[in-house]
């Protein structure tokens, strides 16, 4: 059988697990803003979703080419994808492709896999781990004309066909697609595996491929803000104030038992 | 240009009923219909759609009921199910579609936007409608939960799924009118090219996380799968509550994934949560923000659940629960 072609779709984001305290919205701007030592990662589904990219190229052999859109992509995060194992990086790199939404992001990427041209399998997160939208995929697939399937947890590649093990409600489904489709997987699919020292090395001197609109044969009209549907006309942050009673005791398991008698006098249970 | 008019909820069926979100779609779905003077449509989609499920659609505020039958449409297929809903909302151009933010509606909201051209905003937990405009202001939580970002959508349908929870439902209104229209949608085969193997159902014994009164969830300190079924389990029976958890227990195995409470897991709101060994992130908090009252326990004095929580015992769960779970028994009882 051929190497199996893999495209896998991996966002720089914010990191979803710093303390709630440290986000901010600057309401002026309509954005989020972390403390500098809080550095951006890739998001956590991506993450999953270049784990089983590479289980697949663990068992059968194949090549991985990462996706990434955004802007000012820092090299050291996103380079992490050639480190455990990648092929190859290609970043949609621009100005006009921020702000986008879920429709002009998802054209762009899907414009980017026409251009790559030869691929089996497109891997993204079931979402991302900023805006939490879970869509792109969906559209990505959409765009391209090809099946889509949601919520993987275990994907193996046989005879042309990808065996998908999908999380339903009550349980998991096993769902057989044809070459090409398009998977977005979930966190039980396992976390992604740690570099070696000799992947980092080789990642560091690998260059990835910047594309700007024109290179995917598009406008700057047509991607970011400019391409977008949905319109973001506020940025906030609820506010609410921490009223929690510490309930104490001698022991923890006196506390333990103060709290019973706590709930029962204010007659919550 | 077509014209597009009223409001389509696709609606959701379980065991013959409609489902619980299906009514917190029709309540919110119903204020838009009355502020816009249009009609309010849902849609009903499975092998037997019944009798009860329509007329409750009606009963909960629908004007018109279209019903689509097939046996193919038996489970939910990305592939059919997108065939039924894009052809309904090209004959009906509604100019609001909602949807649940559901295993159902994730899978399927987006293909319908692509489909359609339009843009999609999921998980709102508010919508209202822009007096001037007459677009709906979206309102999406973001960053996890630590910022909501409101958004507008000028493209036609407007699409957008709702958190399960965030809407009231109307009151059942038996006097209600309405119509129902069982729809013939042919579903094409040739274009399917994903095929359902096998189902693997992962029993959970007890009370559904989404109706039980009380919950006890279980974080990663929890350790491992064992205090699932002892130490949580024994605080849950007393309180006759259930037993969920954040989402590292699942993504380990220690419990079925049906029990993962957050955002991308169950949306609950019991009368008590109960947060044992669960740092209170953004994600998890998300899913059990709207319980009544929130109790943590943790070993650390800094963790965030704190934070969101009401009362709060710090100190390790091994020491805390058991007594505390003694005691309540002894109060029960007494
Ligand atoms: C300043 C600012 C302004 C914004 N304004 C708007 C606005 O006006 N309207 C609006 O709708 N949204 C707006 N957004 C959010 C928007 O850019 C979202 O990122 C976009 O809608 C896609 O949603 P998502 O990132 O949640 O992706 P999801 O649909 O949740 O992503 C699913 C998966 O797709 C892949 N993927 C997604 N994005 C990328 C990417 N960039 N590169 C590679 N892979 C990717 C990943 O595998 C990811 O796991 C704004 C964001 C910012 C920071
Ligand atoms: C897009 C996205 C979606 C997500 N969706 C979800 C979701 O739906 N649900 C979800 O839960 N998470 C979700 N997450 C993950 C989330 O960000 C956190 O990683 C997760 O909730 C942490 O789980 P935890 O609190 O159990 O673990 P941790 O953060 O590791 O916290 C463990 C806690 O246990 C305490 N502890 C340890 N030992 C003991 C002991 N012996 N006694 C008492 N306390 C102890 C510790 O002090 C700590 O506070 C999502 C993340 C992303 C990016």
């Amino acid at each position: 059988m051929p190497d199996i072609k893999m495209v896998v779709c991996c966002k720089q984001v914010a990191d979803p697990e710093a303390p709630p305290t440290a986000f901010k919205v600057d309401s002026a701007t309509n954005k989020v803003s972390l403390p500098r030592d809080i550095k951006p990662v890739i998001g956590q589904y991506d993450e999953f979703a270049m784990e089983a990219a590479l289980k697949i190229k663990d068992k059968a052999g194949g090549k991985i080419t990462v996706l990434s859109l955004g802007n000012n992509i820092a090299r050291d995060v996103i380079k992490k994808t050639l480190a455990v194992g990648g092929d190859e990086l290609i970043l949609l790199e621009d100005e006009s492709f921020e702000e986008g939404d879920s429709w002009s992001t998802a054209y762009a990427l899907a414009m980017a896999i026409k251009k790559i041209g030869e691929y089996d399998l497109i891997f993204c997160g079931r979402e991302s781990s900023d805006w939490d939208a879970g869509q792109v995929g969906l559209g990505i697939a959409e765009i391209l004309a090809i099946p889509a399937l949601t919520l993987a947890r275990k994907v193996e590649a046989i005879d042309g066909k990808a065996r998908v093990e999908q999380v339903i409600p009550d349980g998991y489904q096993v769902t057989e697609v044809s070459f090409p489709a398009m998977l977005t997987v979930t966190s039980e699919l396992g976390n992604l595996r740690y570099a070696a020292l000799k992947g980092i090395m080789a990642a560091a001197k690998k260059q990835p491929i910047v594309w700007k609109p024109a290179d995917i044969g598009l406008e700057p009209s047509q991607v970011g803000a400019a391409g977008r549907r949905v319109k973001l006309v506020k940025l906030f942050q609820p506010t609410k104030e921490a009223k929690c009673e510490i309930v104490e005791g001698e022991s923890p398991a006196e506390a333990g038992a103060n709290l019973a008698i706590k709930l029962r006098e204010t007659k919550i249970i | 240009m077509a014209e597009y008019k009223g409001v389509l909820i696709f609606g959701e069926v379980t065991n013959g009923k409609l489902a619980s979100i299906t009514t917190e779609l029709l309540g919110c779905g119903r204020n838009f219909a009355d502020e816009l003077k249009e009609d309010l449509c849902c849609l009903l989609v499975s092998d037997k759609t019944g009798e009860t499920a329509p007329r409750d659609a009606i009963v909960f505020g629908a004007d018109k009921v279209y019903t689509v039958e097939d046996s193919l449409l038996k489970e939910y297929q990305g592939e059919t199910y997108i065939q039924v809903v894009e052809r309904l909302a090209k004959e009906l151009s509604p100019r609001v579609i909602l949807m649940g933010q559901t295993p159902v509606g994730r899978d399927l909201a987006p293909r319908l936007a692509f489909r359609l051209g339009t843009g999609l905003s999921t998980d709102c937990v508010d919508i209202s409608v822009d007096s001037e405009t007459k677009l709906l202001r979206q309102t999406k939580p973001v960053y996890g939960g630590n910022a909501q970002a409101i958004f507008i959508c000028d493209a036609m349908p407007q699409l957008v799924t709702i958190r399960a929870k965030t809407m009231s439902p109307r009151e059942r209104d038996d006097s209600r009118k309405g119509e129902v229209i069982p729809t013939k949608i042919e579903i094409n085969m040739s274009p399917i090219k994903t095929k359902i193997v096998e189902k693997v159902k992962e029993e959970v014994t007890g009370i559904k996380l989404e109706d039980a009164p009380v919950i006890v969830g279980g974080g990663r300190g929890i350790g491992g799968p064992e205090p699932f079924k002892t130490t949580l389990k024994e605080l849950a029976d007393v309180l006759h509550g259930a037993v969920g958890a954040s989402r590292p227990p699942a993504d380990n195995g220690w419990i079925p994934e049906a029990m993962h409470v957050g955002l991308t897991g169950k949306i609950v709101a019991p009368e008590i949560y109960i947060a044992i060994a669960i740092s209170g992130a953004s994600q998890h908090i998300a899913g059990c923000s709207g319980s009544k009252t929130i109790i943590a326990i943790n070993k650390d004095p800094e963790a965030n659940i704190f934070r969101e929580a009401n009362f709060g015992v710090v100190g390790r769960y091994e020491e805390v629960v058991p007594a505390f779970t003694t005691k309540l028994k002894e109060l029960l009882a007494g």
